[in-house]
């Protein structure tokens, strides 16, 4: 079984068994990475299939799928695309990765840019050391900070509210606010993890092209604008085209977490991912879930196959594959 | 302008570098901040909450919630054994797991290497989604049980086996020559050169999956609905819209006429989940971040 799947084999088996005698040690111990994949990913493909069948829980095994299913065509996905939520995760995860795309990349880059100017060692660590602390812990934890920043009776923001003599807000009801609370958690908890990313890429930066165009008089503006942005377009191109490859697949821990099941703000919040886990796990129906999962993979798909050809146009050596 | 450097330009640069080092310093306390009032309303007399609200500096502390948590038998002392658990057996046998045939890839006398890294990136690229795999961890019968929240989706990451692979591979072949001349075997070459040398690769995968493992609660909300085993990031999760689960904790209190300490005591349990983090805060600086740059950078 195991061998089958393997890309290289069917052509020379020969060459592959003889080197998998030879090397026996070696196949051995990767032998179980090699089972959890083929197990965990590789099986789980004629699963898809069940999108085009009334699914039953008595038949679930691989052979079942393949040979007993129930074919419906495409009732699960006329269902779903005939029910208004499919236009309104779409739209919602969609527009929510461009948010987070844009303001992430904003935010790091200008934090990268900063700590590169500064020149007080043991601030730079410190600061580093703070900023990346959000980014260890759980979007539960997040969640329960969240909390403390926007309950409605106890909450912070509304403290500052009735200071600035306005009245209290109950956010956790409001669902236009939500996009943008996601954003302010989101690069509260990512940004600084990826401003240190850049600085990497920063710090890697020939320093001898600095010394030239100083020598030159370069302010060290015109050395941010005209050397460091320059040089790391590249990293910010190939960042972005790979988030825009995976723009179709919501982040399922920071809005479940966050939103739960909240259904107030479903309007604003509901994403793809979440819709799947209802569709699943609330309502149980894991046809109509996969019918809407390989609706979100073929579209991710094309993304990820447009995005990396792109980068490939651009820069070559940045494409994944 | 230009050519004559001044002292003036100089100055100009200072200013700035100030304001800059004032907008850092603002968005450290920012990342800061927020968990320090968790922290505070944690140890929060619970009717001070109610008078004025979440604060920084409150009128009365109170060690109440702390108190109950760390009492005999309450169900957040079990949930959080079960994270220690799981995120222990989880790391250290997807470090081993992974280690393994990172090794194996970086064989160059491995003659099918490649043919083997491309079976591992190709689901990278294609993955059916959430439902194939619930369906499989079904049929596995990894549902309620430990080995549910251990076996799936965190116990082998091709990202942290790239990871492991790129530094083997930095490792001279020499090395694995004059070893090979001197009569070492594969296994005696891997062990005793290759996986001491690549210790802190490992070491640094090891925290990635300790920190996945630990802050897990995907595993738990798919394929654990018995209570008793729910990891304490699932617990926790609960909490929010069950107050529910904490009746116990108050029945231990033994004291129905005195208030629910409901909002410190969801904070300190926010507060403890956050705790290994904390404590292991130092070695995360140390390799977490330099694993991340190259990781992004290189692969």
């Amino acid at each position: 079984m195991a061998t089958n799947a393997k890309p290289a084999s069917s052509k020379e088996k020969r060459g592959f068994l003889a080197d998998v005698r030879k090397n026996r040690f070696s196949y051995l111990i990767a032998l179980p990475a090699l089972l959890y994949v083929l197990i965990f990913s590789y099986f789980s493909y004629p699963y898809m299939l069940i999108a085009f069948q009334k699914f039953q829980y008595n038949r679930s095994g691989i052979f079942d799928i393949l040979f007993h299913g129930d074919w419906c065509g495409w009732d699960n996905f006329k269902f779903f695309f005939a029910s208004q939520a499919a236009f309104r995760v779409t739209v919602n995860t969609i527009w929510l990765n461009i948010l987070f795309i844009v303001t992430g990349t904003v935010a790091s880059l200008l934090i990268a840019l900063g700590l590169n100017e500064l020149r007080c060692k043991w601030f730079v660590k410190t600061s580093q050391s703070v900023m990346l602390f959000p980014n260890y812990i759980s979007w539960v934890v997040v969640s329960y900070i969240l909390y403390t920043l926007f309950s409605q009776q106890y909450g912070l923001a509304n403290k500052f509210l009735a200071l600035l003599h306005m009245d209290p807000v109950n956010w956790y009801t409001t669902p236009g606010a939500w996009p943008w609370i996601l954003v302010l958690m989101r690069v509260w908890k990512g940004a600084g993890m990826n401003a240190i990313i850049y600085l990497a890429a920063i710090t890697g930066i020939d320093q001898t092209l600095y010394e030239a165009a100083s020598i030159d008089g370069a302010g060290r503006f015109k050395l941010m604008t005209k050397i460091t942005l320059p040089l790391i377009t590249p990293m910010i191109v190939i960042l972005t085209l790979l988030s825009v490859g995976k723009i179709m697949y919501g982040d399922f821990g920071m809005i479940y977490a966050l939103v739960g099941d909240n259904g107030t703000l479903y309007s604003t919040t509901d994403i793809i991912d979440t819709y799947i886990f209802r569709a699943l796990r609330q309502v149980g129906d894991p046809s109509q879930a996969m019918a809407m999962g390989l609706f979100q993979s073929a579209i991710g798909f094309v993304m990820v196959f447009g995005s990396n050809w792109i980068t490939k146009r651009i820069y070559p050596e940045g494409a994944l594959y | 302008m230009e050519g004559v450097k001044s002292r003036a330009g100089r100055k100009h640069f200072a200013v700035s570098r100030f304001v800059i080092g004032f907008f850092i310093l603002l968005f450290s306390l920012v990342c800061l901040l927020p968990m320090v009032l968790t922290f505070m309303v944690s140890i929060t007399d619970e009717s001070t909450i109610m008078r004025y609200g979440y604060s920084f500096f409150p009128k009365k502390f109170s060690g109440y919630a702390y108190r109950l948590m760390f009492q005999g038998g309450s169900n957040v002392l079990q949930s959080y054994g079960i994270s220690i658990l799981v995120t222990v057996v989880g790391t250290l046998a997807a470090v081993v797991i992974t280690g393994l045939c990172a090794y194996t890839l970086a064989n160059k006398n491995v003659k099918y290497r490649n043919a083997l890294a491309l079976f591992i990136f190709i689901p990278m690229v294609f993955t059916a989604g959430i439902v194939p795999w619930y369906l499989i961890c079904t049929w596995l019968h990894l549902r309620n049980n430990l080995a549910a929240l251990i076996v799936p989706n965190l116990l082998f990451n091709p990202f942290n086996m790239y990871l492991v692979r790129n530094f083997m591979e930095g490792v001279p072949d020499s090395l694995r020559e004059s070893a090979t001349i001197d009569g070492a075997n594969d296994a005696v070459i891997a062990f005793r050169i290759y996986f001491p040398l690549c210790m802190p690769a490992l070491a640094t995968v090891g925290l990635f999956y300790g920190l996945a493992y630990w802050n897990d609660w995907w595993n738990a909300i798919m394929l654990v609905d018995d209570q008793s085993l729910y990891p304490i990031q699932y617990f926790l999760l609960q909490l929010k819209s069950r107050i529910s689960m904490l009746r116990d904790l108050q029945y231990l209190s033994g004291s129905g006429s005195l208030t629910p300490p409901t909002e410190s005591l969801k904070m300190a349990t926010a507060i403890v989940t956050v705790g290994p983090i904390v404590l292991l805060y130092p070695f995360l600086q140390k390799y977490y971040v330099k694993g991340l740059v190259i990781g992004s950078v290189k692969g």
